[in-house]
């Protein structure tokens, strides 16, 4: 008795995960997808927990300066006398959240600008492009320098900065996507049942095009996290005594012959921007069209409806793979 | 009469391409008109132009006395979501994003802000031959010839006036192409709308038009009553057209090819060809 | 007759590893020298997969049992180097989108005389004159200046005719059609219905002609075989298939042809 009952429920757990696996796209199993989640999941969770989590307070002057990695703190002191590992935990909750803000505001800022431009068009278009352009003309990180250096050194200007120098590549993308999709038919078509230009914008064009602009928006968080952690290197972001990492290896330079001052905040940096890279590649694959893999994955997904007249055909997807020679004109 | 659009000598470009050169029709209600000939014929182009998706170059576009306002960045004003049109390619004509329910119900709402009453999304649905409870899918449950019926029914639910179809049956499969354009015309005639039917396939249009213009380099070169034009064709282009069609019959005849691509004789203008009229004798 | 391919117990599967499907299952048929034969059926029915099993054009995570034969060789078996070889010398293929044959950067006499010499070894000359021969034979009109000219300077219907002039360059015996008149105009395609009935029966060629078009399989095609779900569910010669089709399917394919309706409006 009790033996069958487990064998049917073993076998609905299969069940169970055998569909789930069959949900989830190839490229979240891919092993590069896993550690980038893996990896930015531990900094989440470190940032988040770092009060409880940090042996010392990141600001306390209160150990002996300058101790190589040991048992009481395991990745040493600064010149100050500060926990190193405690000011990286710290460091977390300073960094991931101004680069994630940070990106967010570039990619809406950018998003509505590429958008009008793209589906107004005209001179509104030249304008927005022109404009575009500009910043685009100027090398990122040095104009960053620039602007955060003009409005004055804080690691809010420092994300101020981020935000100017990146929202033009959110509104380049924005407008080829919203170009080749205001030409769609279900755009036209929608139109012509009376949408207003905006609302045919919101409903059709925009959930659309999420897609790729987010895919651009994760794997510009670690671009996001190297352009804070330098400007705070060069001290044109996080002011002492702030336990952020740039400013941590900014420090490190006085003292050269301190291999950890430096190296635990340049493999955080490393290691945060590497786990955004990866998960931005999966988030590509899975979303591009045109990978094989969300094909099947979304063939999967959704059995084919019950035919009707010209039915369904299940390896019209397969075929199509191959060559879209089939379908007549 | 009851003319529901006019078209008078209608000039459509690109840039220094002329598509459409000065050509000039009307269309009645629960009458289907048909724009036949081959690709780069301006046929499109004319469907495009009475929707509104192109501006006119020269020429007017007039639905119902009014001339038809462009797509532009205002709202359509709601006497013109009269007009509806059906495309061609069934994977881009509806919203990848939204349930089809929701799709055929931007229809409804369109009719009932011209204050008529439009069926529920579920009953167009089983309109146009599919089940009813599908409304909750999307549109990539569906094969290419359910979505184009969807489409379908979403023009229908806006309880259109006239119906622009260009070329909506072709990219289906060929069994269900004149079943889908046999429902069009049914659905069409029961609303006493009327229609303007874009198609290369001049044994399609045989089935479902009652007059006809055959399209050639952007002018019209004969246009008259289906049968009339289909038995007894007048223009050489038109009879090249209808002596190219391969009839399956099994019988291994060849159809005629033109002896050479495009002869000069096609372009030329036969006003005999034009309106023609079944003789009564 | 001669039998130049014959497909035994063809059979395709397509997809990853833990999603197989099959594609084709169990196809067999006989391709004649001087014979047209039509595979005939709706998009997904195999047809097109069949015609590239055959010329070893799957992705590699294709699994393909059963066999191609043509004359002694199982094409199914070759390795791909092997594949190559064959493939444009012995067996050619003419795809709906002439420009998937063509170069777009390259001129029309450099894509056929590079084909010339690198498949049968002509010298320059040899192969220039062979070339503008070729273009003469499928009727693309002004040879000579044609072979300067690149593909977007041609018609689709010219664009066709080149390729299958390119095609045909090696004098395969077995020529494999993939819906080569579906992007054409009705008065084009005529034109190439022609040609195709014409080179058949001058060259002996064996085609397989893969075409969802009942009129064009009409037109053409000497045998018929109907597909539908990877399955040749009735195959025979034209005048039997088109006047007499036993199988159900069939007669339903024939009888919702626009032909075979009244017309409404009558």
């Amino acid at each position: 008795m009790s033996t069958s009952a487990s064998r049917v429920s073993r076998a609905a757990e299969a069940r169970v995960s055998r569909r789930s696996r069959r949900r989830l796209p190839a490229a979240w199993r891919s092993p590069l997808a896993v550690i980038g989640l893996v990896i930015a999941a531990v900094w989440f969770l470190a940032a988040i927990l770092a009060p409880w989590i940090a042996p010392y307070d990141p600001l306390a002057q209160s150990l002996p300066r300058l101790t190589p990695p040991g048992e009481a703190s395991i990745m040493g002191t600064d010149a100050l006398g500060r926990d190193v590992f405690s000011r990286l935990l710290h460091g977390a909750r300073v960094t991931i959240p101004l680069a994630g803000m940070l990106v967010a505001c570039a990619m809406v800022l950018g998003t509505v600008i590429g958008a009008v431009a793209g589906y107004v068009g005209g001179w509104v278009d030249e304008v927005l492009g022109r404009l575009t352009d500009l910043f685009m003309a100027f090398p990122t990180v040095i104009l960053a320098m620039v602007i955060a250096a003009s409005l004055g050194p804080s690691l809010y200007n420092a994300v101020l900065a981020g935000i100017v120098v990146t929202w033009p590549m959110y509104a380049r993308v924005t407008r080829s996507l919203v170009l080749s999709l205001r030409s769609q038919n279900y755009v036209i078509a929608s139109r012509l049942l009376g949408y207003s230009p905006w609302r045919s914008l919101g409903t059709d064009i925009l959930p659309n095009m999420l897609g790729p602009v987010l895919v651009l928006a994760s794997l510009e968080v670690g671009t996001a996290i190297l352009l804070l952690t330098g400007l705070s290197f060069l001290g044109l972001g996080a002011q002492p005594p702030t336990a952020e990492w740039g400013s941590m290896i900014s420090g490190a330079m006085q003292n050269i012959d301190s291999w950890w001052l430096g190296v635990f905040p340049g493999l955080a940096i490393l290691t945060v921007v590497m786990a955004f890279n990866f998960i931005g590649d999966s988030l590509r694959d899975v979303l591009d069209p045109l990978s094989s893999a969300e094909r099947q994955g979304a063939g999967a997904a959704a059995p084919p409806a019950s035919a009707q007249d010209e039915g369904a055909d299940p390896v019209s997807a397969l075929t199509s793979e191959i060559s879209e020679q089939e379908a007549p004109r | 009469m009851n003319e529901l659009l006019k078209v008078e000598d209608l000039v459509v470009r690109y840039g220094g391409m002329t598509a459409v050169d000065g050509m000039s029709m009307s269309i009645r209600a629960g009458e289907v008109l048909a724009l036949v000939g081959e690709s780069g014929c301006g046929k499109s182009s004319t469907a495009r132009a009475v929707v509104g998706m192109e501006r006119p170059a020269e020429g007017t576009v007039l639905f119902r006395g009014t001339a038809v306002p462009p797509l532009g960045l205002r709202r359509r004003r709601t006497e013109f979501t009269a007009i509806q049109m059906v495309f061609q390619d069934p994977n881009s004509s509806l919203n990848p994003r939204k349930r089809v329910g929701e799709q055929i119900a931007d229809g409804v709402r369109a009719a009932q802000a011209r204050g008529l009453n439009s069926a529920r999304p579920d009953s167009w649905l089983e309109a146009v031959g599919l089940q009813p409870e599908m409304t909750t899918r999307y549109p990539h449950q569906f094969s290419g010839g359910q979505r184009q019926r969807i489409a379908i029914a979403r023009a229908l639910a806006a309880k259109p006036d006239l119906i622009v179809a260009d070329e909506p049956i072709s990219a289906l499969d060929a069994s269900s192409q004149a079943s889908v354009a046999a429902m069009m015309r049914r659905l069409c005639l029961e609303a006493g709308a009327g229609m303007l039917f874009i198609s290369h396939d001049l044994s399609v249009v045989r089935l479902m038009a009652d007059r006809v213009m055959v399209m050639y380099r952007g002018s019209v070169v004969e246009s008259g009553p289906t049968p009339l034009v289909w038995s007894e064709p007048v223009h050489p282009y038109t009879e090249a057209l209808l002596g190219a069609i391969p009839h399956p019959d099994g019988r291994g005849v060849l159809p005629a090819a033109p002896a050479a691509e495009a002869p000069e004789e096609w372009a030329s203008t036969l006003p005999e060809a034009l309106s023609r009229q079944v003789e009564t004798r | 007759m001669t039998t130049m391919l014959t497909l035994e117990n063809l059979t395709v599967e397509l997809g990853p590893k833990d999603a197989r499907r099959q594609v084709v299952r169990g196809v067999s048929l006989n391709l004649q020298a001087g014979r047209i034969q039509g595979l005939a059926g709706e998009s997904g029915s195999g047809k097109t997969v069949t015609a590239m099993a055959v010329l070893g054009l799957l992705p590699a995570s294709a699994r393909v049992t059963g066999s191609a034969r043509l004359g002694e060789v199982d094409l199914t078996s070759l390795r791909p180097r092997e594949l190559n070889r064959i493939r444009g010398r012995r067996v050619a293929m003419v795809f709906q989108d002439p420009s998937a044959s063509l170069h777009p950067q390259i001129t029309i006499g450099a894509q056929l005389t590079d084909h010339l010499r690198h498949h049968l070894g002509l010298k320059r000359k040899a192969a220039q004159r062979q070339a503008m021969e070729l273009l003469a034979r499928v009727k693309v009109p002004h040879p000579q200046e044609a072979l300067s000219r690149f593909p977007h300077q041609f018609s689709g219907g010219q664009r066709q005719r080149i390729a299958i002039a390119i095609a045909l360059a090696c004098d395969p015996e077995v020529l494999l059609a993939d819906e080569p008149t579906t992007a054409l105009d009705v008065t084009v395609q005529a034109g190439i219905l022609h040609l195709l009935r014409e080179l058949v029966d001058e060259r002996d060629l064996a085609v397989l002609l893969v075409t969802h078009d009942l009129g064009v399989m009409s037109a053409v095609a000497d045998d018929v075989a109907v597909m539908r779900d990877g399955r040749v569910v009735e195959s025979g010669t034209r005048a039997q298939m088109f006047t007499d089709p036993q199988h159900p399917y069939t007669r339903q394919l024939l009888e919702a042809m626009p032909d075979a309706q009244e017309s409404e409006v009558l």
